[in-house]
């Protein structure tokens, strides 16, 4: 099979196969970026995105949807505010392209309490615990703990630190945040 | 960022023809090339999304050799029962890198193309001097902040360390990287810089890495992957080893013994002459410490970088002893 690049909407041939989801169109050797008709799942709702292919998750929630309840600190990889999951596992909104996790499904800070605003049991720890100050890192740490559980790496505090590791706090709410970790996980084994 | 085209792969062979294309990179997990976009070192023209391609991701064990498809991601390889069972090393390491989001993220194939953390290489906006970056250009790191920079397998034209820690392992068991028409060792993968700084693997226009495959051995069963790093987590290694320790019937007397080095190298790096001066020899604290030293042969500092040369043996002879104790 040879690549050949075409002009019009496929760039590579044969796109009969179905090998692609293009969603550009070409110009030659330089093909042109254009913009992006997505389908996204986040929280169980279905949304119809515009956007171009550079446009990170983080950006498209936060700018796009206006779900801003995940947070953009460091835009690259090294904080964790911007902690969402998909398909269940938490990952980073922001190396994450939007384009990239179509027919995934997305879930953020706004999806973990029940449809009558009974908070999360890690919510609900995160406030008798006061595991924040300012509170900015806190949705991140939030849906980084709620997978950290999920994904059996809360068993002892020094675990909790390891697996917890990716999600800075500013203000050095760390006791605080193992403790809630600790207390949630507690709670959701039994 | 600049902006880019987008197509999605869904097989290996569009992918590889799409890989072919003028500006083209693959994209699986991002945690690397979204970033460097930002950075504004990488610069596609075409992004190639293979992360939806099916049946690429299996992690395949037997006590013979793991076959590890090139999309499955850091975390499920770290927690794999078989994994860290037969080849602890690799469990280790994964879990050690990076943090739980970026592991759930980043493929094995990815985590092979990770760039260099060297903080001149990330910053194009304010240092033009970069060999891989922009080659002939100069390396701003010689003459610079060199606390992180490599000293062994370093040359005039970069010093920049590479960063992983899973590749570490991966060389010291003699693992291959598939690329479909050809299959190489993973140490013959990654390149020392040498003349050519901008060349870091031994990959062609048009190549994809479709699995890892690792041969299983007694050294890997029994082994271990130590990290030394300036905070005790989500941090990259000052020094880092991967030891595989296999002894004879009397429990002492080395038999087999795999070394490798993170951290301290610009590429994954076999300590071979610390294996050689060990195999044959007692277990021993002081014969163990003083054959470590022979991993820095060659070594060359940069000033800041250079308690790395005191540092690295003394990870070697700790992750030795250490086996040593888990008989």
């Amino acid at each position: 099979m040879t690549s050949q690049i075409h002009t019009g909407q496929t760039i590579i041939d044969p796109p009969e196969d179905g090998h692609f989801r293009n969603g550009t169109a070409s110009n030659g050797l330089a093909p042109s970026p254009t913009t992006l008709s997505l389908h996204l799942t986040i929280n169980g709702r279905d949304h119809a995105l515009e956007i171009e292919p550079r446009v990170t998750l983080l950006d498209a929630l936060r700018e796009r949807l206006h779900l801003t309840g995940t947070k953009k600190g460091c835009d690259q990889g090294q904080c964790g505010a911007c902690t969402v999951h998909v398909n269940g596992e938490r990952v980073l909104a922001c190396l994450t392209l939007a384009a990239q996790v179509e027919g995934r499904e997305i879930t953020t800070i706004e999806g973990l309490a029940g449809e009558d605003g009974t908070l999360n049991a890690v919510q609900a720890a995160f406030l008798e615990q006061d595991a924040f100050q300012c509170g900015y890192c806190t949705p991140g740490q939030i849906m980084s703990a709620v997978a950290c559980i999920r994904e059996g790496h809360a068993g002892s505090d020094k675990e909790i630190r390891e697996y917890m590791a990716g999600n800075l706090c500013r203000c050095g709410a760390y006791p605080n945040i193992v403790a809630a970790v600790r207390q949630a996980a507690q709670e959701l084994r039994t | 960022m600049r902006d880019f085209s987008y197509l999605r792969a869904d097989s290996i062979e569009a992918a590889r023809n799409a890989a072919a294309l003028p500006g083209a990179m693959l994209l699986a997990g991002g945690t690397t090339l979204v970033d460097l976009a930002k950075c504004g070192v990488a610069e596609p023209a075409t992004v190639i999304d293979i992360s939806h391609i099916e049946g690429l991701s299996a992690i395949d064990v037997t006590a013979d050799r793991a076959i590890i498809g090139a999309l499955a991601r850091m975390s499920h390889i770290a927690d794999n029962p078989q994994v860290k069972s037969l080849f602890p090393a690799v469990s280790e390491a994964l879990w050690q890198a990076a943090s739980a989001q970026l592991r759930n993220m980043a493929t094995i194939g990815g985590n092979l193309m990770q760039r260099t953390r060297c903080p001149y290489f990330r910053d194009p906006a304010n240092f033009h001097a970069c060999n891989k970056r922009a080659p002939g250009s100069g390396c701003s790191a010689i003459g610079g902040v060199t606390r992180g920079h490599a000293v062994l397998g370093v040359s005039e034209a970069c010093i920049a360390t590479y960063p992983g820690d899973l590749a570490v392992a991966l060389v010291a068991f003699d693992a291959e990287v598939d690329l479909g028409e050809r299959k190489l060792k993973v140490e013959d993968f990654f390149l020392a810089p040498g003349a050519t700084a901008e060349q870091e693997h031994d990959i062609r226009p048009g190549e994809v890495i479709t699995a890892i495959e690792i041969p299983g051995s007694a050294a890997a069963r029994r082994s271990t992957y130590i990290k030394v790093r300036d905070r005790q987590s989500y941090e990259f290694a000052a020094a880092s080893a991967a030891v595989g320790l296999e002894l004879e019937g009397d429990g002492r007397t080395i038999r087999d013994i795999r070394v490798a080095l993170g951290g301290v190298a610009t590429k994954p790096w076999r300590a071979r002459a610390v294996e050689d001066a060990l195999k044959g020899k007692a277990l021993d604290g002081d014969i163990v410490r003083k054959a470590s030293e022979l991993a820095m042969e060659g070594a060359v500092h940069h000033g800041a970088n250079q308690y790395k040369i005191a540092l690295a043996p003394r990870v070697i002879a700790r992750a030795i002893l250490k086996l040593g104790e888990t008989a």
